[in-house]
């Protein structure tokens, strides 16, 4: 897969609340699949095709040596995606700090061309 | 009492879109001031760092146009953005049609159809919160605009996204 391909991917696995959810309970430590399935009103076949989803998306994976076959969340995904808005955020913020610098100084000196009137 | 944004947010609300979101310590007709006053407008619309903003015409009222123009302190490269206003009231609500000028950074995609962009400015014991939201005519180019970063120039954009992946993924 591309970069962008890989962010795709990541995106769309993100988009279902269910794997949100799954996410989140891999988040504090692995879990099987009918851990996984305990607290959703969801069958275990029907956790398993979100967490093929989650897995071909590379945001978790599976444990193959132990009998219960654990999944377990994997971050490297869930920092690209939070990387590659960041950037973009970062532009944004650099704008709106100096944005910030300028309403300053207009609150000092208020300029005197263009009031608004309402 | 809310808590302030005082670092800029983006959010992704759909496919298309982009969602940016910040509180300032303004009122609201300063803030509104800021985005449709060229002369203020120009000081803070920041491009990369080391570009710096030649072109900066504003006639912000609705079926006015506007034309961004920034220029590459080192190489004399330009790029910008132009458009129209196609509702502006003052001083809650601008809505925008955007399009993309990649003057000399060519680049691959798609300018013909313009990003709309819809921003709102509303103010709460003497804190103006700016939300802008900006749809864009496909997913293809929200990914890329949002993947330029534009923070350290554009040209560098989606290779040196590729390369970080790269390194991360060791392929």
């Amino acid at each position: 897969m591309t970069p962008s391909q890989r962010l795709d991917a990541t995106f769309a696995a993100l988009a279902d609340p269910t794997r949100r959810a799954i996410l989140a309970r891999l988040a504090q430590g692995e879990a099987s699949v009918a851990e996984l399935a305990e607290p959703f009103e969801m069958s275990q076949p029907a956790i398993s095709k979100h967490l093929k989803v989650l897995e071909k998306a590379g945001l978790i994976s599976t444990a193959q040596s132990a009998q219960r076959r654990p999944r377990k969340i994997e971050a490297a995904p869930l920092a690209d995606a939070n990387a590659w808005i960041e950037g973009y955020r970062k532009f944004w913020e650099r704008r709106y700090s100096a944005l910030d610098e300028l309403l300053g100084q207009l609150q000092v000196a208020p300029p005197k061309s263009k009031r608004i009137r309402h | 009492m809310k808590t302030l944004i005082d670092k800029a947010q983006v959010t992704l609300p759909s496919d298309t879109e982009v969602r940016v979101t910040r509180d300032f310590r303004a009122s609201r007709d300063l803030v509104w001031q800021a985005h449709t006053d060229p002369k203020l407008v120009r000081r803070w619309m920041l491009g990369p760092p080391g570009w710096s903003m030649p072109v900066c015409e504003m006639d912000v009222r609705t079926g006015g146009a506007y034309l961004w123009r920034w220029r590459s302190d080192e190489s004399g490269k330009i790029f910008g953005f132009h458009g129209d206003y196609r509702e502006v009231d003052m001083p809650a609500k601008i809505l925008n049609a955007e399009y993309y000028d990649p003057g000399d950074l060519g680049g691959a995609m798609d300018t013909s159809q313009p990003a709309i962009i819809d921003t709102r400015f509303t103010e709460r014991d003497g804190i103006t919160s700016l939300v802008m939201v900006m749809e864009f005519a496909s997913k293809a180019i929200r990914d890329a605009t949002v993947s330029t970063g534009m923070t350290d120039g554009m040209e560098m954009g989606y290779q040196r996204l590729d390369k970080l992946f790269a390194e991360r993924h060791g392929d």
